[in-house]
């Protein structure tokens, strides 16, 4: 007999409480300012590629433009704050409003789309808001942005400060993950799997697959918007290059690398894409010599990404003992 | 804008379309007929222009150049087909894009090891290097107009080849029935090896024919792939003559686009506010017309019955 | 009685080819009503226009007295109109207890609920393990969908039609495909549910219509032949010439 879906050992939470104690500790307990910010950085991308992984593990919507929900959030936040709007919370709300508003006028139009139609049109709206911000000469234009200052957090400096940020970071994506895992399981979630595998049984059961798929979109769009205002605060710029869709292919890689519709996958998988990006790097200048065939490599061999392989393995260990 | 300045944009705009079409035909062509999403074809683009340029650094012929180069895209083509894209045909698309995706990082950075970050320029041929004078008011270079013509010339034969020929009406009926075509006796993994080599091949003598007017660098293609897309959705996947009119109508809303709207942001911006704001805007009304091609037409204008 | 469905006049073309051509017929409480014919005899097509897959060129379609001709599909199951495939449409990811919970979901509240997970939703629970244990597949609850045997997915299909707590059911050929054991296990079911929903049937089976169906309707190249008891469509010359003479 088979083994219900979640049940799969990559897919307990201890390996997810075990990845936020370690970036915990890497980042506030060791004081390597180096460290700190690649974990940072893994930790945004982890967050929008939780996002993704709603839409494309879970609901079967290949989006080829999730990095302009990265790019709106970041550009929401730079440009609030540059117009002199100070409170975090204020800004955040307003990444939400703008992320929710953008997901739900784009999605409704390219949910109209299936299948190639439907990554290719997403990939439009990404390149769209590309050129739009391409185009704010008042806010660096090509160049992109610079923030002087951040926000503060009902008054105090924990936005600013390296370590509170962190934390903050963390926290959200905690949250982020908490939220993904509970909405795949919710009756929500059900309805989303079953019309990615049935979508003519799901309809004629009495769901508009539409609805919910376009809800999906929200979420996952405002999740993502909610990652680059965190981007914002922690690069301290913002800049057309962040919705480029070199950088939504990006987040496509790390979904697959981790896993898709997996629990644990998008953290293990942006880890994984920092780490990997970062030490090929060291090692070799032209580093995407070596990332590109890798790449291909994991595509043709390994499918299931990292998640299959720590399930293997672990299966392996238990038969053992 | 005046009369003269239109006509030269008007001219730009089907020279940049015809471009758009000679890479945009193979990509909807090997979608069709595969139902494969090949991002690495603008690659194919770059790798044609960069050794039209080697080859012609190396023949001293600017011809001889661009065949090099066209060769040298058909061999790369078929090369990727047999190691890598024909094992991903059965694969859902999201494989497809991520291989692919994987073949473009390592194109660009292998361009850019092999000839530097820097772009380079090359001269049109000596033959093709005057201008001429169209109404008493503009000239226009000989080069760009016979881009324009051996581009139309292109897109003639191919819609003749797809349309008269033995090998087109199997690649027609390959694009909407691929397993009745296989039923009939036809090796497929041929067909597919054909028309992939052949789309390779148009793309990299795009590459060849840009690279004159164009500077040749490391991810010239990756732009030029999308907007390629861009022209394949608003015409209808595996439709030849809807990329054609949908390359024309991009190419041209992308030129005349980005001067009409300069001119219209200068009635309420300062001219050097309206002219850096003006492209950018431009380069989205592209997107913003295939949202609007998709929402009344989801399959694209020219759809392929399926 | 008044009739639950109604068809009235109800045309289909493809083409040239009329598939459904004119065709009325009612479906009353507490009837099975058998729809049989030839193959290509438009009898899918039907189904199609009924539960919402198709829209049809003329004619309209009431259920409950309610006009739902050009209802989506989602619309016309929510109002109470269930059905199943001939081809059997199951989700073969989730348990056969998440197949029919998921049913469940359409009648048991919104399922534009985020948080709590379904799997301890005791609503949908209770409603999906009644559904399975209406068809006898209880047992095999906790087993993923794509591992259960043809025999079962079919029994899980009709499972997860009836958690939606349907007010009519249009079944497309539910026999096909079962041995002849399941066949026989299947029909006493249908003869159970009769008395509570009534029932469209498309099937092959001729056994399993006689023994089942109140009313016949024999189609025959999109038009309806004849529509009467089972006995006088066995005996309609007509019927025999048309399609029952082979079998008979």
């Amino acid at each position: 007999m088979s083994t219900p879906p979640l049940q799969r050992p990559s897919e307990h939470p201890t390996i997810a409480w075990t990845l936020f104690a370690a970036l915990a500790a890497g980042g506030l307990i060791t004081g390597d300012a180096y460290l700190a910010s690649l974990l940072t950085k893994a930790m945004i991308l982890a967050l929008a590629a939780i996002s993704l992984d709603l839409l494309i593990g879970r609901a079967g919507l290949v989006s080829f433009g999730h990095a302009a929900f990265l790019g709106l959030g970041a550009y929401t936040a730079g440009i609030a704050i540059e117009e002199g709007v100070e409170e975090t919370l204020t800004i955040l709300a307003l990444t939400v409003a703008v992320s929710a508003g953008f997901a739900a006028i784009t999605g409704a139009i390219a949910l109209r789309t299936a299948g190639v139609y439907f990554i290719m049109i997403t990939l439009a709206f990404g390149q769209m808001l590309f050129f739009a911000a391409s185009a704010l000469s008042q806010y660096g234009g090509d160049d992109g942005l610079t923030l002087w200052s951040t926000s503060t957090l009902l008054g105090t400096g924990v936005m600013q400060s390296d370590g509170g940020l962190f934390l903050v970071i963390l926290a959200m994506l905690a949250l982020g993950w908490l939220v993904a895992g509970r909405l795949a399981a919710s009756r929500f979630g059900r309805v989303l799997a079953a019309a990615k595998e049935a979508e003519v049984r799901v309809e004629t059961l009495g769901f508009d697959p539409f609805a919910y798929r376009l809800a999906a979109y929200v979420i996952a769009g405002v999740i993502a918007g909610v990652a680059g205002f965190l981007l914002a605060h922690e690069a301290e710029f913002v800049s057309p290059a962040t919705m480029a869709w070199q950088r939504s292919g990006d987040l496509i890689i790390i979904v697959l690398i981790g896993g898709m519709g997996t629990r644990n996958g998008a953290l293990i998988g942006a880890l994984a894409f920092v780490g990997l990006e970062e030490g090929l790097a060291r090692v070799l200048d032209e580093w995407r010599l070596v990332f590109g065939p890798l790449l291909i490599l994991l595509v043709l061999f390994a499918r299931g990404g990292l998640s299959s392989a720590i399930d293997a393995g672990l299966r392996r260990r238990e038969a053992a003992a | 804008m005046s009369t003269t300045l239109l006509l030269i944009q008007l001219l730009n705009g089907v020279q940049l379309g015809v471009l758009l079409f000679l890479i945009a035909a193979g990509l909807t062509l090997v979608f069709g007929v595969m139902g494969f999403i090949n991002l690495a074809h603008g690659v194919q683009y770059m790798v044609g222009a960069y050794l039209a340029v080697a080859g012609i650094a190396l023949t001293g012929n600017f011809f001889a150049g661009v065949g090099i180069g066209l060769m040298g895209a058909l061999a790369l083509g078929l090369a990727l087909e047999f190691l890598i894209f024909r094992h991903l045909y059965d694969r859902d698309h999201l494989d497809q894009v991520l291989a692919t995706f994987g073949v473009i990082l390592f194109l660009n950075e292998a361009a850019k090891a092999i000839w530097g970050p820097n772009p380079i320029a090359i001269d049109p041929p000596q033959m093709l290097q005057a201008t001429i004078q169209l109404t008493e008011t503009l000239r226009y270079p000989v080069y760009r107009l016979a881009l324009i013509a051996v581009g139309l010339a292109v897109a003639l034969g191919l819609y003749l080849a797809v349309n008269r020929t033995r090998v087109g009406m199997l690649v027609r009926a390959g694009s909407t029935h691929a397993p009745m075509v296989a039923a009939l006796g036809v090796d497929i993994r041929r067909l597919f090896m054909v028309v992939f080599g052949f789309g390779a091949m148009l793309a990299g003598f795009a590459g060849a024919l840009a690279a004159p007017i164009f500077s040749v660098e490391p991810n010239m293609g990756d732009d030029l792939l999308i907007t390629a897309f861009v022209v394949i959705i608003i015409g209808g996947i595996g439709s030849i003559r809807g990329a054609f009119v949908a390359a024309l109508i991009v190419g041209l809303l992308d030129t005349l686009g980005r001067s009409l709207v300069t001119d219209g942001l200068r009635l309420v911006l300062s001219p050097s506010a309206a002219a850096e704001v003006g492209p950018a805007l431009a380069a989205m009304l592209v997107y913003v017309f295939m949202a609007a091609v998709l929402f009344f037409r989801p399959t694209g204008l020219f759809a392929a019955a399926r | 009685m008044t009739p639950i469905l109604v068809a009235e006049g109800l045309t289909k073309r493809f083409g040239a080819l009329t598939a459904v051509g004119d065709v009325s017929l009612d479906l009353r409480p507490g009837e099975v009503h058998a729809l049989i014919g030839p193959n290509g005899a438009g009898k899918t097509t039907l189904m199609q226009l009924l539960s919402g897959l198709l829209l049809p060129d003329s004619g309209r379609i009431l259920f409950e007295s309610a006009e739902i001709t050009r209802a989506s599909p989602a619309a016309r199951a929510r109002a109470g109109l269930g059905r199943s495939f001939q081809i059997t449409a199951v989700v073969a990811g989730f348990t056969a207890l998440e197949n029919a919970a998921l049913a469940a979901q359409v009648t048991a509240g919104s399922s534009f609920r985020f948080w709590r997970a379904a799997a301890r939703d005791m609503a949908l629970t209770t409603a999906a393990m009644a559904a399975l244990e209406e068809v006898g597949l209880a047992p095999r609850a906790g087993v993923r969908a794509g591992d259960l045997s043809h025999g079962e997915r079919r029994l899980l299909e009709l499972a997860m039609v009836l958690a939606a707590r349907p007010r009519a059911l249009i079944l497309d050929e539910p026999m096909a495909g079962l041995g002849h054991a399941e066949g026989i296990a299947l029909t006493g079911l249908l003869a159970r549910l009769k008395t509570r929903l009534p029932l469209l049937l498309v099937e092959h089976d001729m056994q399993a219509v006689f023994a089942l169906a109140d009313r016949v309707s024999l189609l025959v190249e999109g038009r309806l032949v004849i529509t009467d008891t089972p006995a006088a469509v066995r005996a309609d010359a007509a019927a025999r010439a048309a399609y029952l003479g082979e079998e008979a």
